[in-house]
Order: C-alpha cells, then structure tokens, then sequence
C-alpha cells in the first residue's frame, strides 16, 4: 500500500468541495467485479419483517453507502452482511445474500469464516483496553500472523493514516488516544488482518468534522484494496464518499413499519436524477 | 400559574420547602449516622482483638507449634494450615465460579440460566454447618477427616459468591468491546478469553477476595472435617492424608480451655487471622494497580 503523506489537520479539505478529479476512480463502478449480491433479502426479527425484498450488487473497490432516515434498517442491512445480527433472539433472513457467489447464510457456513473476510468499524470508536500495538496485534496474533508482526502492524497504521502521530508510543494504551484517533486505530485493526470487505457503521458520526474529514479521505485510499459499505445518515456524506449509493426508507403499510431499499444506483444519479420520488423527497430534503 | 412570589425577596422560601428542609436534614443525618455507627462497630470489633490479642503476639507465635501445656509456644501449624486449606479451596471454587459466571453471562440462554441462577442462589443461602454436614457425611464418614474435605466444604460455600460477583462485572462489559471482537473473525470463546475477562479482572479478583475472606473465617465446616488432629504433630501438608491443624478451629479449643494463656493465644491467632485476610487483600489490590498502571504509561 501507498504511503500515506500525512497532513496538517489545520488545512483540512474544506468539507464540501468536491474531491479532485485525479483522486477518483474513472471507470465504471458498475464493471467491476460482484462482491455481494442480494437476491430478495427479507431480514426479519422474530415475526417482525425489518426488512423487504432487497435486491442489490455490491461491487469490488467500490465504495457503497447506503442512505436513509433513522429507523429504515441501513444499519440492519449492513450488519446482515457479515452476519453480526446473528446474535439478536429471533434474527432470520429468507432470500440470498451472496458473497462472491456463496450465500453467507447458507448451512454450514461458519459466522466467524465470515467475519474473518467481512470486517466492520462501528459507529462509536471501540479500541480494546490495550495498548495500541497490542490492540492491532491481537487478532493477527491469534490467526497465526506472527511472522513480521510488526510489519504487519506498521502496515496497518499506515493504512489508517494514524502511523505517524503514534509510532513512539505504540506501547500506550489505546484509551489515550483522541475520538478520530480511536477510530482510526479502529480501521487499522480491521485492515491488520486483510480482510477482504469493510463495513462501516456511521463511522464518523462520533466524531468531530476535521476527524470525520480525515476518515473520508481515509476511504479513498482504503477503496484501492478493500471493497467498502459505509452507512451514514449524513447524505453530504455519501455525496463525497460514495461512487454507488443507496436508499432506504420505511414503508408503513397496515401500520407496519418495514424497511425498503427504494433506490440504489451511481451516486451522481441518485442526487441529481433520482428515479423515484421518495429519493427526490429525500435528497432535497424535504423529509429527513 | 406561575409561582406566587413571597413580598420583597423574590428567591425566599416558597410553600413547604421548610418542612421539607427538615425532612432532608433529617435523612442525612441518620444516613451519616448509619454509616458512623458500621465505621464503630468495626472499630470496636478490630480494637477488642488488637487489645486482646497482642499481648499473646510474638515471635514465637509465628514460629512454634503449640507447647505442650502452659504458656508459650505458638500457632505456625494452624497458620501453615489454614493457608493449604484456603488455598486448596480457592484452587477449587474459583475456577468453577468463574466458568459458571461466563457461561450465565456470554453463553447460556435466558432459560437455561434462570434456574442455574435460582440454584447458586439457593447455594449461597445454605447455613454453613449444613454444608459441613454434606461433606461430613458424604466424605469423611468411613474414610476420617482430612483436609481436603475442609477444603472442598469451603469451596462450595465461596462458588456461589465468586460465580455471582464475576457475573456482576461481566455484565459491566460493554457489548461493543464483544462486537469489536467479533467483527475481526474471532470466535465467542476466544473472545470471552481474550477480551471479555481481562477487562473485568479487577472485579473478579475483589471477588474472589471476599470469597476467601469469607471461606477463611468458617468454622463450622472445618469443626466437621478437620478438627481431630493431634497438638502435637507439628506443621504438616498432608491434607490428602489427614485432619489439618487451622486457626479457627485452634480459636475454638482454646476458648474452651480454663487457662488464661489458652486464652490469650485464642484472642492472638483471632488477630492473625484477621490480619492474613487483610494481607490477602490488600496483595490482591497492590498486584492489580500494578498490572493497571503498566497498562496506562
């Protein structure tokens, strides 16, 4: 991976410029390889239908986000797909959610298999109570990545762009570290172990704005070797960051409350030329 | 309607806020009251043990077995012995109780942990000497008392009290340190391992603490599984083989004795005990804070 040429907080991008042209990807997203592809995906909780009938391709190095009012099931969506619901009493999905042609919720697949090659960030930074080197190093460690650990780790803090500000101090503790800073750490930890997709829960909704501007920066480069989801309830967000977006809203029917994608498509599109009105309704704001 | 303002200050008293200062005056005066009075007992309890106790402390009392008869000698068998069977039972109890919490906590459903629950609790309501009465009848009878049997009295007596601390902090743990874990392709138990426990240790060792000081303080399952012992043998180890010679139950014979000595050294091995259970503890925390502070620089 590229080094990374730290830059001054001080002279962040100002937040809603667009990002020079040299730094996006000009082929077509939708080219590139099929990492997800789901086939009427209802994802349910307990008898409660959380969401309906989805149906979308995700594609590789591509970064994807989905959009939506609060409630609509982005997050529900995003963490089906490295099967982190598994846990909540009552989950189940109907339909296929497939990962380079495997459904993910096949029989026999093991939900730690699929999480070794899906990773996520979560919303809110959360570093184990370690030390930062011991923090990236944990998961390698235990997967039997010993040889050049510390390469690897170098590697990955690089790739966070958080190398710089904590090379000496690689043996403090993680909690030390500033919000963005965690986060940072955070990403650096999913990418120790070469995963091959990244989910990010709202990743800088924590955070403050030069932070949240130095994540978005991050993703670009993070694009390069990882397919990336990202939710994020902000649509200036995904307007910056997203090559792919997508929609999600509520449809009330019998005063049931359900989740549908209504929309998904290029980024550019989906602001500007929004098929449905539901979009339109959204991105110009007229409902939040 | 807005509040009725009381003549020339508009922030006076309104309505009945003098009864009810008294009312909160009131309240923590007996709180602070309560609490003063715990403070004294405690005072008073560890005050008539020092006073009593010290005059019977030397070096000889850490050092010598008990004399024959008359004054002197000392209690270095009880100590050595109450140590082996505490120490044999926190070896027994406090990795049962633990086990028992992670698996309530991190992997039990709902409704195979409620009767489980149901079931420690029960546990750690039953009166000692019923516990002692188990273990007498299932492993002492035809076989003699032995240490051990003390030992494992006193681990069923310290499982429910460590299962049900460890639980209280395994709990404190954030889901999100879980989810963390996961994300990165980790497995449950490894994550419970790895992650899971030692972000609750600190808990778990004041857990265990207070589980040794409770079980090192018991007599009524030693009086039934390692009390005939002979004076005389001397320091001994062979808890598998035998009774142990431990302090509470040496507290207890030598009160019953008629000497004044006897009952010096009773008063003296209380105070031992009372300050082993406080080496105990305060080892465990200066361990702890040390283990933090290397996590923090």
């Amino acid at each position: 991976m590229d080094e990374i040429t730290q830059r001054e907080d001080s002279a962040a991008t100002p937040l809603m410029a667009p990002l020079a042209v040299s730094a996006r990807d000009t082929s077509s997203p939708t080219s590139r390889e099929v990492v997800f592809d789901m086939r009427d995906l209802n994802v349910y909780y307990g008898e409660t239908l959380a969401l309906r009938g989805v149906n979308m391709q995700i594609y590789k190095n591509v970064i994807t986000a989905m959009i939506g009012p609060s409630g609509c099931g982005k997050s529900t969506f995003v963490r089906s797909l490295n099967r982190m619901n598994d846990s909540i009493a009552g989950f189940h999905v109907t339909g296929q959610a497939l990962y380079h042609g495997h459904d993910i919720y096949g029989s026999g697949v093991d939900p730690v298999e699929v999480r070794r090659r899906i990773g996520m960030v979560f919303q809110r930074p959360n570093p184990f109570p370690k030390s930062i080197f011991d923090n990236i190093a944990w998961a390698p460690r235990i997967l039997g990545m010993r040889a050049n650990l510390n390469e690897r780790i170098e590697k990955a803090l690089r790739g966070a762009a958080l190398w710089d500000e904590v090379k000496d101090r690689l043996k403090q503790s993680a909690l030390g570290l500033s919000g963005g800073q965690q986060q940072r750490l955070c990403i650096a930890r999913a990418i120790a172990i070469e995963p091959d997709v990244l989910l990010l829960d709202e990743p800088a909704s924590a955070l403050d704005p030069i932070s949240t501007a130095s994540i978005e920066e991050l993703m670009h480069t993070l694009k390069r070797e990882y397919t990336l989801v990202i939710v994020t309830h902000n649509m200036q967000q995904a307007a910056r960051v997203a090559e792919r977006t997508a929609f999600f809203s509520l449809d009330v029917t019998d005063g049931k409350r359900t989740g549908v994608l209504v929309e998904y498509d290029d980024t550019e599109k989906l602001f500007t030329r929004p098929a449905d009105k539901r979009t339109e309704d959204y991105v110009t704001g007229r409902f939040g | 309607m807005a509040i009725a303002l009381e003549g020339a200050n508009p922030l006076g008293p309104s309505g009945n806020l003098p009864r009810r200062k008294r009312v909160d005056r009131a309240m923590r005066a007996s709180a602070t009251g309560a609490a003063l009075l715990a403070v004294a007992v405690l005072i008073i309890v560890i005050a008539s043990i020092v006073g009593k106790g010290a005059s019977a402390l030397s070096l000889d009392f850490f050092t010598k077995a008990p004399p024959l008869d008359g004054a002197g000698g000392g209690i270095l068998p009880e100590i050595v012995g109450t140590g082996l069977i505490v120490g044999l039972a926190t070896a027994f109890a406090l990795p049962i109780g633990i086990l028992i919490a992670l698996f309530l906590n991190e992997f039990a459903s709902p409704r195979v942990a409620y009767p489980i629950r149901l079931a420690l609790d029960l546990l750690n309501g039953l009166p000692s000497i019923v516990i002692a009465v188990f273990v007498y009848g299932l492993l002492v009878i035809g076989s003699g008392q032995k240490g051990v049997d003390g030992s494992i009295a006193l681990a069923i007596i310290m499982v429910p009290l460590i299962a049900r601390s460890t639980q209280e902090v395994l709990r404190l743990v954030p889901q999100s340190q879980r989810d963390a874990s996961l994300a990165l392709g980790m497995s449950r138990w490894r994550t419970t391992l790895g992650i899971v426990l030692p972000a609750c240790l600190s808990g778990i060792i004041t857990g265990a603490v207070l589980a040794i000081a409770r079980a090192a303080g018991e007599t009524a399952p030693l009086l039934l599984t390692t009390s005939f012992f002979n004076p005389n043998q001397g320091t001994t180890a062979n808890l598998f083989g035998q009774a142990i010679p431990n302090i509470p139950m040496e507290i207890f014979t030598q009160l019953d004795q008629a000497s004044p000595a006897d009952h010096a050294r009773a008063w003296g091995s209380a105070l031992v005990l009372v300050a082993l259970i406080l080496l105990v503890s305060v080892t465990a925390r200066v361990l702890l804070a040390r283990s933090r502070r290397k996590m923090q620089r």
